[in-house]
């Protein structure tokens, strides 16, 4: 395995003529490698990659940044904001070395600190919906795609259902009724786990439908057949013959679904079911800035920008992943 | 307003005259009171007199500055002509006289509407005054109140040439009482008024639909009403839009919003219903006919759009595309931090003091608030200059120390809580009051509040964070605001089962007295399983206070005791008191004559000019 890329390396470029030429090296190399050679070559997508790392790792580590570059996300600060206007005293919002994204107007919450904080939550919605849609989605896809028949009418007339699921009504609906406590959890634990699951739960027929498309087309591949033939079962096929085929679709469409989660997170945050007051969240914080929009403009600013860059650097990075892993669809 | 912005029903009881247990409507609340007038107060209703003139009553000026128009006429001007520009962000319940329920609508239908008697068009306290409108003079009582007569002024006339008569009056109030096609208007007229059973002139057999007997009409001039029982206020009756004249002839039931016959100085032009009408000059209107109620009558035209972006408005106020936004409720949030940055555009607003209280009621049903000491350690702890932040700071309101607003006559000065020596709150004091309740190191319970509100959430952001300070753990909890009487937080039941110790609320009235302030909001009596508008205060000697009040008929007395109940309900820390609160008005230079309307808390709509041809 590692020969083939160290003649490569040795030879200073990785000329796809050079590469054509030793025909026996490109038969050693993994469809990992191959795309991650492209990906690295996408240095668009990377730079997407790069920061999607960089908003997981300041979401874990947010009370330790807040804690050097911050201030406690719920604490007031009366003294940042003019008593008479409710907006920062200082220009662009309260800007300065102590409030790096300036203060919320009225209370002179410190917004650097609420973005951090709020990042935690935007990304764990969203990569836990996700890892739920997907989940479900796959499993329903291939099962689907494979067996064909009456359990694919079947689960193909469930995905139209949910599909036709007025999601957004249903979630303002379900989050408006979450009692204090139920399933063992109470409070904010509580409504993020039924977030998720509402998120998740009615997204999983986008994936599932494309599972099951690719699902269909590989079932009738020869090495599906030559598998049957030795006498393989079907939960073997399934999942040792199908699945790794269909990784690269997953991981895509997963890395195309997070930021499509944080939206929807952010909108349920915006119409006020999200997580409960005072917990910082983006789309929260973009709500209550609009009653600001005028006045203190700059409110705007840091959430707007924090959901921004999110959804597109996890959309850049999806579109590099899918160009790698599959180049025909370019 | 208790439940919506948006339905503001006017309370009873008018300008603290003798006008008690009377209906009073809460946001649709089936919570009607049936009337039993009480108190034979005669020193109600005292008449200006015929001599009286328009309106001045405080003064005048011409110089821009911030609340010059409070007290005050801003920019006298006799000068006519000119359209005068109004824009709503949604639309009035109606335009027809006995279905609609508005104070702004009350505020705006003089200009095309005369009723018996009016309050008078003046800055200062003499906008609550009474005077003669359409009638000769105000009310004539006789058989111990219980018969009141007047006579129209001769020589008004109806848009079209016609003359008023008694019978116009009489069908109006006729018509108002059907409550299946008008259902919006107030019910003072069923209520009071000796119906016989009398339900509704379309039902009506008498040939001219005057089948009404408790409503004679001797002459064409003369109309007398007689009553279930003596009530000594009844001209705060007469001077309802429903005693606006309606020719019945051209009544058209339901459709006669569309073009409401006009008694007064405007007519409509036009009538896009939900989108725009305009009024020109009624040319058969004779301001001759009509010297006490201070109408100016100036521009040629009124136009008012429907169902403007509320943000818009504001925007096109400041540019001066329009005049007034007729609802009244002042600035939106970013335009009034605008106006307030600006000094020049701040010369030109006006801080209309507003008879409603933001307020906190501490829930005594959920425990340990059921103990006075702990009540009393929310009281000492919370932040009063955040709770006032939170509402804009001083141009949302003045920090309140109890919970009667200082406009409504009988509030007096109460701080039990040192609000006004230490508003940020007072930490020992809280501590000492926590040791007392038995509960030193504080304790857990939630605030509740209304998510459409940004308002109310920075109340309750704000309470957490002072409460915290003596240790009392503030879980907060939005709920919406349609159903939070319905369902939440007006519903004992939901309140106490999940522990809402909590819960931010406010109330106004829209005529400033103390029985329409206090009434549903501190009588226990009012509390039913759900729709509450009493959050929970369950005091007996502020009820026992209340029913003193309904049987006083000294006004003088009368206006003591709701301070003395503001006093009980303070004592028992129930409430915790926030601002009382003020709008920020904007009044574009090209306005004449602009003054604030003490009853509305409006710019008065029957003085207003423009110097914009």
């Amino acid at each position: 395995m590692t020969v083939p890329l160290e003649v490569v390396g040795s030879q200073g470029e990785a000329q796809p003529e050079a590469v054509l030429e030793g025909g026996h090296a490109i038969e050693g190399r993994s469809l990992g490698q191959i795309a991650w050679m492209r990906l690295k070559r996408d240095k668009i997508a990377l730079s997407g990659g790069v920061v999607v790392l960089l908003l997981i790792v300041m979401a874990i580590f947010a009370p330790l940044i807040v804690k050097w570059l911050g201030h406690p996300p719920n604490e007031f600060h009366y003294d940042q904001v003019n008593p008479d206007t409710q907006v920062p005293i200082g220009s662009h919002g309260g800007i300065s070395r102590h409030f790096l994204f300036g203060v919320e107007p009225v209370n002179g919450r410190d917004l650097f600190s609420r973005i951090m904080y709020g990042s935690q939550i935007s990304l764990l919605i969203a990569f836990l919906a996700t890892l739920l849609s997907v989940g479900i989605g796959t499993m329903m896809g291939v099962v689907a795609g494979y067996f064909g028949g009456w359990i694919d009418t079947l689960i193909s007339r469930v995905m139209d259902v949910f599909l036709a699921f007025p999601i957004l009504l249903f979630a303002l609906a379900l989050a408006g009724v979450i009692p204090d406590k139920a399933f063992g959890l109470k409070g904010d634990s509580l409504r993020i786990a039924v977030i998720i699951f509402i998120i998740g739960f009615f997204n999983w027929p986008y994936i599932g439908r494309i599972i099951r498309g690719q699902t269909l087309s590989l079932r009738e591949r020869e090495f599906v057949d030559a598998a049957r033939s030795l006498g393989a079962r079907s939960p073997y096929i399934l999942s040792r013959e199908l699945l790794p085929n269909l990784v690269a679709p997953i991981l895509v469409y997963s890395t195309l679904l997070i930021p499509t989660n944080i939206l929807f997170e952010a909108a349920l945050s915006y119409l006020g079911v999200g997580v409960r007051p005072p917990r910082a969240t983006w789309g929260g914080m973009i709500s209550d800035a609009t009653n600001w929009y005028q006045t203190d403009p700059e409110f705007l600013v840091p959430s707007g920008l924090a959901i921004f860059i999110t959804v597109l650097a996890f959309n850049l990075l999806g579109d590099g992943l899918r160009d790698a892993l599959d180049p025909r669809s370019r | 307003m208790p439940c919506t912005m948006k339905r503001t029903p006017r309370t009873a009881a008018l300008a603290g005259v003798a006008v008690v247990a009377l209906t009073l409507t809460a946001c649709g609340s089936s919570s009607k009171k049936a009337s039993t007038p009480s108190g034979s107060a005669t020193g109600g209703a005292t008449s200006s007199g015929a001599s009286a003139s328009g309106g001045g009553g405080g003064g005048s000026t011409t110089t821009a500055a911030f609340n010059a128009g409070v007290g005050k006429v801003f920019n006298p001007s006799t000068a006519k002509g000119g359209t005068l520009r109004m824009a709503h962000s949604g639309d009035f319940d109606s335009l027809d006289p006995a279905d609609t329920y508005y104070g702004y609508s009350w505020n705006f239908i003089r200009n095309y509407g005369r009723t018996l008697v009016v309050f008078k068009s003046a800055p200062g306290a003499a906008g609550a005054q009474l005077v003669p409108d359409l009638a000769e003079t105000l009310g004539v009582p006789s058989d111990g109140n219980k018969t009141w007569t007047y006579k129209i002024r001769k020589g008004v006339k109806f848009e079209d040439g016609t003359v008023i008569t008694s019978k116009d009056v009489k069908y109006a109030v006729e018509r108002s009482l059907d409550k299946t096609v008008f259902p919006d208007g107030p019910t003072y007229f069923n209520d009071n008024l000796d119906l016989q059973g009398y339900t509704s002139p379309y039902k009506d057999t008498d040939p001219n639909k005057l089948g009404l007997k408790a409503i004679d009409t001797p002459d064409d001039n003369t109309i007398v009403f007689h009553l279930k029982a003596g009530f000594s206020g009844f001209d705060y009756f007469a001077q309802l839009p429903q005693t606006i004249p309606v020719p019945q002839a051209k009544d058209t039931g339901t459709k006669y919003k569309e073009h409401v016959i006009s008694s007064g100085p405007y007519m409509f032009a036009s009538n896009d219903l939900g989108k725009k009408f305009v009024l020109k000059r009624n040319p058969y209107y004779d301001a001759a006919t009509d010297p006490d109620s201070g109408r100016l009558a100036l521009p040629d035209q009124i136009s008012v759009e429907l169902n403007v972006n509320a943000a818009d408005i504001d925007n096109r106020l400041l540019s001066g595309d329009l005049d007034v936004q007729i609802e009244g409720t002042g600035l939106g949030a970013e335009a009034q931090g605008k106006v307030l940055s600006d000094p020049k555009l701040k010369a030109n607003s006006d801080s209309a003091a507003i008879a409603r209280t933001w307020f906190t009621v501490v829930n005594s049903d959920v425990a340990p608030l059921n103990n006075i000491d702990c009540r009393k350690a929310v009281q000492y702890a919370a932040d009063k200059v955040g709770y006032q932040r939170s509402y804009g700071g001083a141009t949302g309101g003045d920090i309140a120390t109890s919970l009667l607003p200082p406009l409504i006559p009988g509030a007096r000065k109460i701080d039990l809580y040192e609000a006004a020596a230490m508003p940020g709150g007072d930490v020992a004091k809280a501590k000492a009051a926590l040791t007392a309740c038995g509960q030193p190191n504080g304790f857990s319970t939630n605030i509740s509040y209304r998510v459409e509100r940004p308002k109310e959430k920075a109340v309750a952001e704000e309470l957490q964070q002072s409460l915290a300070k003596v240790g009392i753990k503030l879980t907060i909890k939005p709920y919406p605001q349609g159903d939070y009487f319905k369902l939440y937080a007006g519903k004992p039941d939901f309140a106490k089962s999940n522990g809402l110790g909590l819960m931010v609320y406010g109330w106004g009235a829209d005529w400033p007295d103390g029985y329409g302030f206090l009434e549903q909001i501190v009588d226990s009596r009012t509390i039913r399983a759900a729709g509450n508008t009493n959050l929970g205060i369950k005091l007996p000697e502020v009820d026992a206070l209340l029913d003193k009040a309904f049987a006083t008929t000294d006004i003088t007395a009368r206006e003591k005791i709701w301070g003395d109940i503001d006093q009980k309900v303070m004592e028992s820390g129930e409430v915790l008191p926030g601002i009382w609160a003020k709008g920020l008005d904007y009044r574009p230079p090209n306005l004449t004559n602009v003054f604030v309307n003490d009853g509305f808390g409006e710019y008065d709509y029957t003085t207003l000019g423009t110097t914009k041809t």
